[in-house]
């Protein structure tokens, strides 16, 4: 077999996937003045909000790891704003059934709670017109202040007859841990809606990203993130969040995916030192996590990714909690090693796209004929 | 027969031959350092007590779910709380479980939190002497740890310096969460007192730097707090590699105590992975990650890891390097691991010695 022909083979195995982690960028903030009110507007242009860059700490605009060297696109460009490149370099050569979208936009880090509602509906209204009106492929997380429960609700439920839009998406690090009771209203809507909870990597910087205080270097924080959510999953245990909602889901993305087997060795050991404290959790967490919890795999924290995904299924003792990711544009992987390729069939299949399509109820739904009008 | 007589029929059945890495001597009353303190300062405390970065002065934020976080059956007769009488630590613990050597692990008073650094110097000096006298001078099984008040440096390299001829010491002793992540440059001074003086510094879970113990805010319940301590120890050692201390010091060694073992293998690939890619950011660091791990860090197997197998458990081991693992009991505390039953494996006689003894003989020298 050519070189050619060995690549091609490698890229038709991912046929069909559904690939769970897709950045689209806001160009600029001109883009989402058209979906402000007359009040947003205004204050946009008498405070000079357009010309804030809202890039994210948590992912510097020109770090190597926010953009892949081939996938960058031309000089001012931000990487991921652009359908075309999306499509050239993801969906159309994966030949992928759907994606995604998660939209790391600083709308809901602001720390007003009107500003950040207002930016969210925004942002959510251009993704629906910008991408998936244009590509019907394409799939949305809900972008929500998830800092104030009820303008969250407001925005999911504007959403919520929209069958496009597939999840909830909240950082990883905000401003309460995501098990406390003020983010309930959220959870009891996501379960009745049939979202999952996209829980994504990144912070709001409320506290400093490490219980040791703040690190010097952006490669710290980076790392910090997987440690983020083994505590935001721990909260929510402990808080009883799955009791009270047996429906719901949360899948974790860019976690760093390794970090599963410590976790739950160690929360199922204090569990049964400590259950006392938390009577409502009545299983062992992995058992919770097996049920309610799904992880993208990208990045992959380790050396041999073959071997690192075999020996979490082992310890899991599941094969259905990994959704397929390329995390585009963000540099994980290079070449089409979206997956290790020596990864037996029937796992590659589960994790390309079966596991998606039995965690989020919409992709199911909406992948049929709309019913619904819209 | 009582069951301690049942513990000490096994223990010459199975001949054991311990090194705890981590017993927590207490305080009767906290009298009983005042001889080793300036009057000043037990005047101070006295009238103000702790000055802490969390909402009780003498208590945890997060109850523990048993008192003073002790097995029940470790309360003393004559009174006094866990971990307070030599008498029982000898019958309870030393003599039946076959422990040649006990490493102290205070943590009465907190001194390295303490936000007035003065007292937290005069509170390290006073609890160093306290712990040769109240407790080596009776047992010559036990060794000290060096407590500092980190945020001092100055105060903190002095206590290194003062202690480091004396043989009782094998050890520094600083909780991980500090004013600041342990790597950045204002702590360097110790790293230097601790080369020079052949000490390791071991980081043991606690301490009270203020800031919430998760990156989205503060932990509920003690079973969240409780998980979230292995958290603190990869943000030390990330700080500790990726400011170039372990470059810097090559001959520094660090012991995570308490800190878990389950979470090293892909904490470390996790660093490598990472580090690989942003390594333009850190050109002070040479090598990934996982190699400055690898040499300079060992771990206390106390609380251990029971993934449900025993080849799960031996795999993790490989991973970590058998050799970096020191056995650690956290007696008289709740989740103490007896040196008989903690290890969920089939290991060989060769391969439990070596955790048990053989580890930590050679890592603190005692086989000099």
């Amino acid at each position: 077999m050519t070189g050619n022909a060995a690549r091609t083979e490698r890229v038709q195995r991912y046929a069909g996937a559904i690939d769970c982690d897709l950045h689209p960028a806001v160009p600029g903030m001109n883009v989402l003045l058209p979906y402000l009110d007359d009040y947003w507007r205004e204050m946009v242009a008498v405070r000079a909000l357009d010309r804030l860059n809202l890039s994210l700490t948590s992912y510097p605009q020109n770090a190597p790891l926010s953009c892949r060297p081939d996938w960058t696109l031309g000089e001012g460009n931000k990487p991921g704003s652009s359908l075309k490149a999306m499509q050239d370099h993801v969906l159309d050569r994966y030949e992928a059934r759907h994606g995604i979208l998660n939209c790391l936009y600083g709308a809901q880090v602001f720390h007003s709670e009107d500003m950040a509602a207002a930016f969210c509906r925004a942002t959510n209204d251009w993704t629906r017109d910008e991408w998936l009106n244009r590509d019907p492929r394409l799939r949305a997380s809900i972008v929500i202040p998830a800092h104030n429960a009820e303008l969250a609700v407001a925005e999911i439920e504007r959403r919520a007859e929209d069958f496009r839009f597939v999840q909830i998406m909240m950082l990883v690090s905000g401003e309460l841990t995501l098990g406390r009771r003020q983010h309930w209203p959220i959870y009891r809507l996501a379960e009745r809606l049939g979202l999952p909870i996209g829980v994504h990597a990144g912070s709001a910087y409320r506290y400093a990203p490490t219980p040791v205080g703040w690190p010097s270097h952006y490669v710290e924080d980076y790392i910090a993130q997987s440690a983020a959510f083994e505590n935001q999953l721990q909260s929510m245990i402990a808080e009883g969040v799955f009791a009270k909602f047996p429906d719901l889901k949360v899948v974790a993305i860019e976690s760093g995916l390794t970090w599963l087997s410590g976790f739950i060795w160690r929360a199922d050991k204090t569990w049964k030192g400590v259950r006392a404290e938390v009577p409502w959790v009545t299983r062992a967490p992995s058992e919770i996590i097996r049920d309610h919890v799904r992880f993208t795999v990208q990045p992959i924290d380790a050396a041999d990714e073959r071997e690192a995904i075999t020996r979490l299924v082992d310890h899991v003792k599941s094969d259905s909690l990994f959704l397929f990711s390329t995390d585009y544009p963000h540099w994980q992987f290079d070449n089409d090693a979206a997956l290790p390729q020596d990864l037996p069939d029937d796992l590659f299949r589960k994790i390309l796209s079966e596991n998606a399509l039995a965690s989020y109820p919409r992709l199911a739904k909406s992948n049929q004929t709309m019913e619904i009008a819209l | 027969m009582t069951v301690m007589d049942v513990e000490r029929g096994q223990s010459a059945k199975y001949q054991l031959q311990v090194i705890d890495c981590d017993i927590h001597p207490a305080m009767t009353s906290w009298k009983e350092i005042h001889p080793y303190l300036e009057k000043r300062w037990i005047e101070h405390l006295a009238v103000y007590g702790s000055h802490l970065r969390h909402a009780f002065s003498e208590a945890l934020s997060h109850p523990r779910m048993s008192p003073d976080a002790a097995r029940v059956d470790a309360y003393p007769e004559e009174g006094g709380p866990p971990g307070s009488s030599l008498d029982l630590l000898q019958k309870q613990h030393l003599d039946p479980n076959g422990v040649e050597i006990g490493m102290l692990i205070p943590l009465r008073w907190n001194p390295g939190s303490q936000r007035n650094l003065n007292l937290g110097v005069a509170l390290t000096r006073a609890m160093n002497t306290w712990q040769v006298e109240r407790w080596i001078k009776q047992e010559p099984r036990l060794r000290a740890s060096v407590l500092i008040a980190q945020e001092d440096t100055e105060g903190a390299v002095a206590e290194i310096d003062a202690r480091g001829g004396d043989p009782n010491f094998t050890q520094i002793l600083v909780l991980p969460r500090t004013d600041e992540p342990l790597g950045r440059r204002r702590y360097w001074p110790i790293f230097e007192a601790a080369v020079r003086n052949n000490l390791p510094i071991t980081i043991h879970v606690g301490g009270t730097g203020g800031h919430p113990s998760t990156a989205g805010g503060w932990a509920s319940y003690y079973m969240e707090e409780h998980h979230m301590v292995v958290q603190a120890m990869q943000a030390v050692l990330a700080s500790l590699v990726f400011e170039g201390v372990f470059e810097r010091f090559p001959k520094l060694r660090i012991v995570i105590m308490e800190g878990g073992l389950g979470w090293i293998p892909s904490f470390n690939a996790r660093m490598d992975k990472h580090w690989n890619r942003l390594r333009s950011e850190v050109p002070q660091v040479k090598r990934p990650p996982s190699e400055y791990i690898r040499n300079q860090v060992w771990f206390t197997t106390q609380p251990m890891e029971e993934p449900g197998s025993s080849a799960a458990l031996i795999d993790l081991f490989d991973r970590i390097g058998w050799d970096r693992l020191l056995f650690a009991t956290d007696y008289p505390h709740w989740d103490f691991d007896d040196p008989r039953t903690a290890f969920k494996a089939n290991l060989s006689e060769a391969q439990r010695h070596q955790l048990l003894y053989g580890n930590a003989r050679t890592f603190y020298g005692f086989d000099e």
